[in-house]
C-alpha cells in the first residue's frame, strides 16, 4: 500500500489528472457560483428589470432568468460528469494499473 | 381566530426576507383546521403504508451486516440514488410550500426554488468523489480521517445530530400539521402515527428500507406533478404566456406576480441566504450518507447528475402548479362558485387567495381535486404523507448513525464493539429519537416550523461544511484546528439564531433583536474557516505533524478512491 502510494505520487499520469481535474472543478464551481449569485444580485437590486415584461405579453424577464439558473445547475453537473466518467476515471485507472 | 394568526404568522415570515428553508416551512404552518374525513385520501394513504411496510420487510430480511444497515449494502446503483436523493430533498414542504408560496406571491417561489437546487453542482464538483472515496458509513468518518478520533467523531457526532434534530423537528410538526389537515386526525395522533411509523421503517428496514420507500416515494411524486402540471399548461393550450396572463387577471396582485417581491431586500441578507443554502445542503448528514450506498466515485457523480436533474424538473413543475392554483382556484368553476374558498368574492370584486381552505398551503392539494377529482386528490394526499414519512426516517436513520458508529462504536468502545454491537445501539437510538422526536413535535405545535429548518441549514453550513471541506482540500489542517473550528462554527451559529430577529423578537417576545440578521451564514461560515486555518497553523506539535504527513495518504485515497470502502477492485 505503501510503496504503492509512493509508485502513484510519482506517476505523472496522477499529476496530470489531479490538475486537470481541479481546475475543471474549481471553474464549474465559479461558474454555478457567478449565476446564482448573480440571480440573487438582481433580486435584489435588479428588481425592476427582472420585472419587465418580454415585449408586449405579460411574461417578463425574470422567467427565462430563473429557468436559466435552474438549467444552467443541471447542464453544468452534466458536463462534469461526463468528463470525469470517461476522461478522468481512464486516466485514473490507467494510474491504477501501473502502480500494481 | 388561530387562523388568523397563524395567518399573520406567514405573511410575517414573508415579509421578513427570512431564510428559504423558512418559507419553505412556513407554508407548512397556515391556517390549521381538522377536516372533514376524506375517504379516497384515506384508502390510497393505507395502500402506500402497506406497501412500504412490505418493502421494509423485505429489505429487513436482506439486512445482515453493518453496511446493509447504514449504507444498504453499497449496492444501490447511481441512478436509485439520484432518485433517493431527490427523494430526499422533493420533502412535502417544498412540494406544499414553494406551489404555496407561487400561488400567494408567484414569481418570488421561483427565486426559493433555485435556492434549493444549486447547491448540488457544488457537492457534485467539490465533495461527493472525494467523500465516496474516503468514507465508510458517516461523514465523520471522512472529517476524521487522518486525526484523532474521539474529538473529531464528538464534535462530528454533535454537528450531526444538532443538525438532525432541528430539521426533524421541523418535519414533525409540519407533518403533523398536513396530517390534520388531509386526514381530519387530531395533531396529537398524526405526529404519534408518524413517529410509530418511522421508527418501524429504520429500526427493521436501515438503509436499504430508507432507500426504497425514498425511491418509490420519488417516482410517485414526480408522476402525480407531472400530471398536475400537464392538465394545468393543457388548458392554456401549452402557451404559459395564456396561463400568466389569466393568472394576473384573477389575482387582486395582478402583473406583480410577475415580479420579485420583498423577500429578499438587502444584499447582506441575499448573500447570507445564499451560502447558508448552498453550503448547508453539502453539511446535511442524511444527505450525505447517500454517498456511502453506492459502489463508487463513478456512480456516486452519476447519482448528483440524476438527483440535480430530478430536483431541478420538480422545482419548475411545482411552479406551473403554483400558477394552476391561481388561476383554477381563484376563478369560479363552471356554476359560477368557488368550491376552494371558503366565501365567494363580492361581486365584481377579485378573489382573496388567503380565502383559500385550509391555507395557502393547501394550493398543490386544491389543484390536484380541480384536476383529477377525488381519488386524485387522495392520491397526492398520500404521496404528501409518504413524502414525510421517507425524509423523516432518512434524518433519523442519519442521527442513529452519528450516536452508533461515531460516538459508541469509535468513542466509547473505541472500535472494539462487533457490528452486531453496533446495530443495535443503533436501533435504541432509532426508537430514542423517534420517541423524542414525537414529544417535540407535539411540544412545538406552535413554534416556528420555518425557524427550526432553517436553523438546521445554518449550522450544516457552519459546523459541518467547513470541518468537511477542509479536511479533504487542505493538508495543513490539525485535530485541534478542525475541532475548535468546528465547534466555533456550531456554538456561533447557534447562538446568532437565537439572538436574531425570529428568536428574539417574534418566539421570545423581547422588544428588539440583538443581532440583526435572520441568517447568520455570512458572518458564521468564514468564521468557521477562520478558526480552522488560524488554530492549525498555530498547532506545532508532533500530532499536529503526523497529520500533515498523513495527508499525503489521504490525498491519493481522494483523487483515485485506492483501497476504498467497498470500491470495485481496480
Amino acid at each position: 500500500m505503501k510503496e504503492n502510494a509512493q509508485r502513484i505520487l510519482a506517476n505523472p499520469k496522477f499529476q496530470e489528472l489531479v490538475q486537470k481535474r481541479s481546475a475543471f472543478a474549481w471553474t464549474l464551481s465559479i461558474a454555478m457560483l457567478v449565476i446564482y449569485f448573480g440571480f440573487i444580485l438582481l433580486v435584489a437590486f435588479g428588481k425592476g428589470f427582472l420585472g419587465t415584461p418580454i415585449g408586449s405579453g405579460v411574461t417578463t424577464w425574470g422567467i427565462p432568468v430563473g429557468l436559466f439558473t435552474i438549467i444552467s445547475a443541471f447542464i453544468l453537473t452534466g458536463i462534469y460528469v461526463h468528463r470525469a466518467n470517461g476522461e478522468f476515471d481512464e486516466l485514473n485507472r490507467q494510474i491504477m494499473e501501473e502502480s500494481k | 381566530m388561530r387562523s388568523l394568526v397563524n395567518r399573520v404568522g406567514v405573511a410575517a415570515v414573508a415579509a421578513g426576507a427570512l431564510i428559504p428553508a423558512s418559507v419553505h416551512a412556513a407554508a407548512v404552518e397556515g391556517a390549521v383546521q381538522k377536516q372533514a374525513t376524506n375517504l379516497s385520501a384515506i384508502v390510497m394513504f393505507l395502500i402506500f403504508v402497506l406497501a412500504t411496510l412490505g418493502i421494509t420487510y423485505w429489505a429487513a430480511r436482506r439486512t445482515k451486516s453493518a453496511k446493509d444497515f447504514y449504507a444498504a449494502g453499497g449496492g444501490i446503483t447511481g441512478f436509485q440514488n439520484g432518485l433517493a436523493i431527490a427523494g430526499d430533498y422533493m420533502s412535502a414542504a417544498s412540494f406544499l410550500g414553494i406551489a404555496g408560496l407561487v400561488y400567494t406571491s408567484g414569481f418570488d417561489g421561483l427565486i426559493f426554488s433555485v435556492g434549493w437546487l444549486v447547491g448540488w453542482p457544488i457537492i457534485l464538483f467539490l465533495v461527493a468523489e472525494r467523500l465516496r472515496n474516503l468514507g465508510k458509513y458517516t461523514f465523520a468518518d471522512v472529517a476524521s480521517y487522518r486525526f484523532q478520533q474521539t474529538p473529531m467523531r464528538t464534535m462530528a457526532a454533535c454537528g450531526s445530530l444538532a443538525t438532525v434534530t432541528f430539521y426533524l423537528i421541523a418535519q414533525m410538526v409540519g407533518a403533523g400539521k398536513l396530517i390534520q389537515l388531509l386526514f381530519g386526525l387530531d395533531y396529537m395522533w398524526a405526529v404519534v402515527i408518524v413517529g410509530v411509523l418511522m421508527i418501524a421503517y429504520v429500526t427493521f428496514g436501515g438503509m436499504l428500507a430508507t432507500t426504497w420507500v425514498q425511491i418509490i416515494k420519488a417516482v410517485l411524486l414526480l408522476s402525480g406533478a407531472s400530471f398536475m402540471a400537464f392538465a394545468v399548461l393543457a388548458k392554456f393550450g401549452f402557451s404559459p404566456e395564456a396561463m400568466f396572463a389569466t393568472a394576473t387577471q384573477v389575482h387582486p396582485k395582478a402583473t406583480a406576480i410577475m415580479a420579485p417581491g420583498a423577500l429578499i431586500s438587502d444584499p447582506v441578507s441575499a448573500i447570507s441566504l445564499g451560502m447558508a443554502l448552498m453550503f448547508g445542503t453539502a453539511g446535511l448528514p442524511h444527505i450525505l450518507m447517500r454517498f456511502f450506498t453506492v459502489s463508487d466515485a463513478k456512480e456516486a457523480r452519476k447519482s448528483v447528475f440524476y438527483a440535480t436533474g430530478f430536483i431541478g424538473y420538480f422545482y419548475i413543475l411545482t411552479f406551473i402548479i403554483g400558477f394552476g392554483a391561481i388561476v383554477l382556484l381563484l376563478a369560479p368553476d363552471a356554476t359560477g362558485a368557488y368550491p376552494f374558498l371558503t366565501a365567494a368574492p363580492a361581486a365584481g370584486a377579485l378573489a382573496n387567495p388567503a380565502t383559500i381552505i385550509g391555507g395557502s398551503n393547501m394550493a398543490a392539494i386544491h389543484t390536484a381535486h380541480a384536476v383529477g377529482g377525488d381519488l386524485f386528490f387522495g392520491f397526492i394526499s398520500a404521496v404528501a404523507f409518504a413524502t414525510i414519512l421517507a425524509v423523516v426516517a432518512g434524518l433519523t436513520l442519519a442521527g442513529a448513525s452519528a450516536v452508533s458508529h461515531d460516538l459508541y462504536a469509535s468513542v466509547i468502545a473505541r472500535g472494539r464493539a462487533s457490528e452486531h454491537d453496533e446495530i443495535r445501539v443503533s436501533k435504541i437510538t432509532t426508537v430514542v429519537i423517534g420517541i423524542v422526536s414525537i414529544f417535540l413535535g407535539i411540544a412545538f405545535e406552535n413554534q416556528n416550523v420555518a425557524f427550526m429548518v432553517g436553523l438546521a441549514f445554518v449550522i450544516a453550513a457552519s459546523a459541518n461544511f467547513p470541518v468537511l471541506l477542509m479536511s479533504m482540500f487542505w493538508g495543513r489542517m490539525t485535530t485541534r484546528g478542525a475541532v475548535l473550528g468546528g465547534w466555533i462554527g456550531l456554538v456561533s451559529s447557534v447562538s446568532l439564531l437565537i439572538m436574531g430577529p425570529t428568536v428574539w423578537k417574534s418566539v421570545l417576545g423581547n422588544p428588539a433583536a440583538l443581532f440583526p440578521y435572520d441568517n447568520p451564514g455570512i458572518f458564521t461560515i468564514p468564521l468557521s474557516f477562520l478558526a480552522i486555518w488560524f488554530f492549525s497553523i498555530t498547532d506545532n506539535s508532533k500530532a499536529a505533524q503526523d497529520e500533515r504527513e498523513a495527508y499525503k495518504a489521504q490525498y491519493i485515497r481522494s483523487q483515485t478512491g485506492l483501497g476504498a470502502e467497498g470500491a470495485s477492485a481496480h
